[in-house]
């Protein structure tokens, strides 16, 4: 054994577990959707209720169940982002690349996507960008029928609008 | 009306990348039996044992706590777990003093841990979640968007996080317990740093260490007999909020705020920035210092990074109100054991303990941890004097 060769202190071992997942009735109505190619949220049966998306079932804040279901707008608003400059464990994409936290036209919460088509350095909060779908035949009950967003020709939405945007988005 | 407890014995190891010497329960072993020595007690001294740890997929041993009985002199005692995620260490310092608060106990043993060698946390915060897209990007891909909202919000200068990583660092070089030692570490040394999740820079981000920390709490009578000063408990308060919510402030989460009127109330304290001599804050991200400062009252909104620039926070530059003296995480991060490291050194101050990281006359300590998506909080406030 030669002197330089450095002692084996680690050995990853991985496990794998295959389990099914239930999704459970209000993503499952949201999932479905998604297949047909719509985003969908859901909301109290309330006037002035928050629109969640996606759906968990009832209101974090409240507890109380959402009933409502509410059609969304495939375009959103950069809420805030982070460019990622390591890899994510178990994904090939190739760093650098844009997270970011978007809010659909119509709904009053973010969820993370990724931003690509766009300019790195140009990339900002109150950004206006819709989503680019995979061809139809590819879409699944996931979030991954989206590819990614891209910037398109609106302007910035002000930062106390930013998760207050109707379904017509800027229009009102 | 709650009993009094104190602290009467601090234990930790140093925290390094690997500690190869020892295992899981060798590292817990280690802190346990300094706590011990430091309050001159043994194992058949202690009621029960308080242990805490972030999640179990990190090392991928579960429930440790059942097997780390025998190496904490657990057997035929009380164990009880701990779970909250990066603020745990906190948390389980809190269930361990409420339970000599309560009466239930005389006097616990109460620990934290983290084997990051032996594990692979950016992995197991990663983990893909059914039918959504695989964009978990670790601990910094969660918090870095957050960061850049707080940047914009408050219009600070771009060179805060800088100053904040060397100041911790700093203080981390006159702490021989520290993970990183870099007592010659400069603004632009942190700024050439390579960038990670920006605006995170790789020396704005905590390192990942191998370590453990444990802390003796004793009632009032058992207390006064302690052979070193103790550090009386003033106050402790949890608050947790979801992750997510419509028109949740991300950036100043309410549940820290109230979690420290909280704490502030039962300690009689009206002005933090005055009342406490020097804070151990989680801060495992350099702007978290600023943002902390803000959501903990001891600046006003939006002015939190004024506070560092002055060097307010700063042991080297003489500042009122010095924050993490010991280096904190960003100097140190065993994750399950960072929550208690902030609380076991506000301690550690309070009983004139501190070695060089010593505040200079400190009778009131603010310990505090958060975990999660800045989601749940625990807070102490420890002094020198018996309320």
């Amino acid at each position: 054994m030669s002197e330089e060769q450095e002692v084996v202190t680690v050995v990853n071992a991985p496990v794998y577990l295959q389990y099914n997942f239930t999704a459970g009735a209000a993503p499952a109505r949201f999932l479905a959707q998604l297949k047909k190619g719509k985003l969908t949220g859901q909301r109290r049966a309330e006037p002035e209720a928050p629109v969640y998306s996606p759906p968990r079932g009832s209101c974090p804040a409240s507890g109380r169940p959402t009933e409502q279901e509410v059609e969304l707008s495939d375009k959103a608003t950069v809420q805030s982002f982070t460019i990622v400059y390591i890899p994510i464990p178990g994904n090939v994409i190739e760093p650098p690349f844009v997270v970011a936290n978007l809010v659909a036209d119509g709904a009053n919460i973010s969820f993370i996507h990724l931003m690509s088509d766009c300019d790195n350095s140009e990339v900002h909060i109150g950004q206006r960008v819709q989503a680019v779908w995979k061809p139809e035949e590819e879409w699944d009950y996931s979030m991954d029928n989206i590819k990614y967003f891209k910037p398109i020709d609106e302007p910035d939405v002000p930062v106390e609008k930013i998760g207050k945007l109707s379904v017509t988005g800027q229009e009102g | 009306m709650a009993n009094l407890a104190a602290v009467v014995g601090i234990g930790q190891t140093r925290y390094t990348t690997k500690r190869q010497d020892v295992s899981i329960a060798g590292l817990v072993r280690e802190a346990a039996v300094n706590a011990l020595q430091d309050a001159d007690l043994g194992w058949d001294d202690i009621d029960a044992v308080i242990l805490g740890k972030a999640p179990d997929m990190f090392e991928g041993v579960i429930m440790p706590e059942v097997y780390l009985t025998d190496a904490l002199g657990c057997n035929g005692k009380p164990m009880i777990r701990v779970h909250t995620a990066g603020s745990v260490g906190g948390s389980t310092a809190i269930v361990a003093a409420s339970h000599v608060q309560s009466g239930t106990f005389k006097r616990v043993l109460t620990v934290s841990f983290e084997k990051q060698s032996e594990s692979n946390a950016m992995w197991a915060l990663s983990n893909p979640q059914p039918f959504s897209t695989h964009l978990n990007a670790g601990a910094g891909g969660y918090f870095a968007p957050i960061i850049r909202e707080y940047m914009r919000r408050s219009n600070a200068p771009k060179d805060v996080g800088i100053k904040v990583a060397v100041k911790d660092r700093l203080h981390g070089a006159r702490n021989p317990l520290a993970h990183l030692q870099k007592p010659d570490i400069t603004m632009q040394e942190v700024e050439e740093s390579f960038m990670l999740w920006d605006p995170i820079r790789f020396l704005e981000a905590c390192p990942s260490s191998d370590g453990a920390c444990a802390m003796v709490i004793a009632n009032e009578e058992l207390a006064d007999q302690a052979v070193k000063q103790p550090a009386w408990i003033r106050g402790v308060a949890m608050r947790s909020e979801p992750t997510t919510f419509a028109g949740r402030d991300e950036v100043n989460p309410q549940a820290g705020r109230d979690c420290a009127a909280d704490v502030y109330k039962q300690a009689g304290i009206t002005n933090p920035r005055k009342d406490l001599d020097c804070a151990e804050v989680y801060v495992p991200f350099s702007w978290y210092e600023p943002m902390w400062l803000e959501n903990l009252g001891f600046a006003p909104v939006g002015e939190g990074w004024k506070l560092t620039m002055e060097g307010a926070t700063s042991l080297d530059e003489g500042g009122d109100i010095p924050w993490n003296c010991s280096g904190g995480v960003l100097s140190s991060n065993a994750i399950g054991a960072s929550g208690m490291i902030r609380f076991a050194e506000a301690a550690r101050q309070v009983r004139g303990d501190a070695g060089d990281h010593q505040v200079e006359g400190a009778k009131l300590a603010l310990g505090h941890a958060y975990g999660g998506g800045a989601q749940f909080f625990a807070m102490w406030v420890v002094g020198s004097e018996k309320p």
